[in-house]
């Protein structure tokens, strides 16, 4: 799960993190308001979107007087924000977040991720903030200073030694301030069980202090559990409804671009089986697993959330059956095709714990639209075809 | 021969008197494997499904000798029970439960690495040595003996690897689900040299995905160490950037752990790389009549 700028901005001060002050606003003269408390004599306005890149897409702006704060949150609320990360269609923008202009000397980067093959949380610093960090990765990869910390022992003096000094940081006090700001960032990092943590700019002042200027928080979904303050910051409107709908239903749904939809159970076969319709000259239209536990209801869902795709021409059910059995997922096909009205072609792939079963369940139905397959081959050729309108 | 397990192996089951615990354990007992009892706190001392009940793993290891672990408790606890595996002497612990914390599994995976305990998974299909000791939820049917290798990280694709494989008249060896969570136990890396070393396995299926760099690790390891054949598929060639396709592994960040970037590494280490999996039963059939 992802949280705003604003809100994880909120995490960084309880961990006295040093921000900005600023304030969140959903309408133009609640944007003056907090402008006015916040006292200025500069603003930023900033467009709340799980996104990065906002500043280019004109979602951050520069106010120098309160009618300029009024104008610009005007401009930006119900703006729709594009950016590299939003995709074309891109996002509608519903907060503004008011804070505080800040004296920028130079700007760094900062952040913390899991580091998978060292199987612990790595802190990566860079001189290089305000930048693509991916473009300096690629460019000027001595330009990252990384270092990993052992959760075993946590965040060690030497760790933060090693930060400063491949920030080329030497006065005394900023070399305590930046050891100082990157441990809290650690250990929020771990005590709130954090996926990813970026700031990127973190701005040094003109005195020589550090503040974090942006802030990006992702979340282990599994530990949301533990978390329920965090949970508490979910925002339903940055979620897609269709995905949101279908993980009610304990279905995993992601909306592709192309022309078959695909039901699949598992994963990876579920991508295997989008790569194997690609391969066969098709385009698949969704990622949907429906899990370990599928039944009529939800395979009626999966339906229902495929087929609100207008692009769908044809529908390839894969399932292979290891605990899920097949003729369970025959009748839910029957029972869904009762109701919903399936007005595509569905080709459907049963095989593994009770396939001949299903196979029979499906022949005597004798359903209109319903094809079966032998195999994954055989299943997606069939998709492939009917989706040209020739099967 | 197999790897890791076989019909002698003595299995206990965490979370065994659970309903997922119940019924699989139940599935695994019918299949052959040797289970020898179970731990649900506070109900030691019982029997279910014809077997004791402990309270602890240490009572339930000096009391049957049991050396193998099959994990199925809820995710908010399995750090817990691994570590605990780990403590009581557990060599190998299979860990099926599906949802448990990163940051649990960070600290256990640590805990039985310093007892030395190998662990699988979290959220995996578990161990199967074909018609002899299921160790997990796969169904046992599909895995008949034979002489090919499997490691996969996802489900699913195992059994549709190892069905390909049976319908090609050939069969399994052992078949590990490794899970495709962001840490996990064996990987590529630690199984594909016990199947070199295996002298049944005459052939290996890989079957990885998106994500992370296990399968980049795998293409030079496989290059230095691996002289018996390799058949690939990597899932996910299609999947857009970005997007989380319902592992947490299978997420690709910038141009890192693509599809199509493990797929070159592994051609280059001399595996034979599909590009579908329906592809799998075939491309096995080919490298082992060549031999």
């Amino acid at each position: 799960m992802n949280i705003h700028e604003y809100q994880a901005k909120q995490i960084f001060a309880k961990y006295g993190v040093p921000t900005p002050k600023g304030k969140i606003a959903h309408k133009v003269e609640e944007a003056v308001e907090n402008a006015k408390e916040l006292g200025g004599p500069i603003w930023v306005v900033k467009a709340q979107i799980h996104a990065g890149g906002r500043g280019l897409g004109g979602g951050v702006k520069l106010a120098k007087s309160l009618d300029e704060v009024r104008e610009l949150a005007d401009e930006i609320l119900g703006m729709t924000l594009v950016t590299h990360q939003t995709g074309p269609e891109g996002k509608l923008v519903q907060k503004v977040y008011i804070e505080d202009g800040a004296d920028i000397q130079d700007e760094l980067y900062l952040s913390v991720v899991l580091d998978r093959a060292a199987e612990m949380p790595i802190i990566m610093a860079s001189t290089e903030g305000g930048m693509d960090i991916e473009t300096v990765a690629e460019k000027t990869p001595e330009k990252i200073i990384k270092v990993q910390v052992d959760p075993s022992v946590g965040f060690q003096g030497f760790h933060g030694r090693e930060l400063v000094f491949g920030l080329g940081i030497t006065d005394k006090v900023q070399q305590k301030n930046m050891i100082d700001f990157a441990k809290k960032l650690y250990t929020l990092y771990m005590e709130n069980d954090a996926e990813m943590i970026e700031i990127n700019p973190l701005i040094r002042t003109g005195e020589g202090e550090f503040i974090a200027l942006d802030g990006k928080m992702g979340f282990d979904d599994s530990a949301l559990g533990r978390h329920p303050d965090i949970e508490a910051m979910r925002d339903l409107s940055e979620e897609d409804l269709d995905e949101r709908e279908a993980s009610k239903y304990g279905l995993s749904y992601i909306a592709l671009d192309g022309e078959i939809g695909c039901m699949v159970n598992g994963a990876g076969l579920a991508m295997g089986t989008m790569d194997t319709i690609n391969y066969m000259g098709g385009t698949p239209a969704n990622f949907l697993d429906v899990g370990g536990s599928a039944n009529a209801e939800t395979v009626a869902k999966g339906f229902e959330i495929i087929l609100k795709n207008p692009n769908v021409k044809a529908i390839f059910v894969n399932i292979f059956g290891g605990i899920v059995r097949c003729d369970r997922i025959a009748n839910g096909i029957l029972e869904a095709t009762k109701l919903v009205d399936v007005h595509v072609p569905v080709i459907v792939r049963l095989d593994g714990t009770n396939a001949p079963e299903a196979a029979e369940i499906l022949k005597n139905a004798n359903i209109k639209n319903v094809v079966p397959a032998t195999d994954l081959a055989d299943g997606a050729a069939k998709a492939v075809t009917a989706a040209k309108g020739e099967l | 021969m197999s790897i890791l397990v076989n019909k002698d192996t003595k299995v206990i089951v965490q979370g065994f008197t659970g309903k997922e615990g119940s019924f699989h354990a139940e599935q695994c007992l019918d299949y052959g494997t040797n289970i020898v009892g179970g731990v649900t706190p506070n109900k030691g001392g019982q029997e279910h499904l014809g077997k004791p009940v402990f309270n602890t793993v240490k009572e339930a290891v000096n009391t049957t000798g049991a050396t193998v672990s099959m994990i199925f408790v809820p995710p908010a606890f399995v750090a817990d029970a691994v570590m605990e595996a780990a403590d009581a002497g557990i060599e190998l612990a299979v860990i099926i439960t599906e949802g448990a914390p990163v940051r649990d599994m960070m600290y256990a995976k640590q805990y039985a690495t310093k007892h030395n305990m190998k662990t699988i998974g979290p959220n995996c299909p578990g161990i199967i040595t074909a018609q002899e000791c299921k160790i997990g939820i796969m169904p046992g049917m599909i895995f008949k003996k034979g002489n090919v290798g499997l490691i996969s990280k996802s489900g699913t694709l195992t059994y549709e690897g190892a069905n390909q494989v049976v319908k090609e008249g050939y069969g399994i060896t052992t078949a590990v689900g490794i899970g495709g969570d962001p840490i996990i136990g064996l990987s590529y890396k630690q199984i594909l040299p016990m199947f070199e070393e295996d002298p049944e396995t005459e052939a290996i299926v890989m079957i990885g995905e998106i994500g992370g760099d296990l399968e980049i690790q795998a293409a030079k390891l496989i290059k230095e160490q691996i002289t018996k054949p390799v058949v690939a598929f990597i899932a996910g060639q299609t999947a857009p950037k970005g997007k989380r396709m319902g592992h947490a592994g299978a997420i690709i960040s910038g141009s890192a752990g693509t599809a199509a970037e493990k797929m070159a590494a592994l051609e280059a280490s001399g595996v034979k790389v599909v590009v579908s999996p329906a592809e799998i039963g075939k491309a096995v059939a080919e490298v082992l009549a060549k031999k």
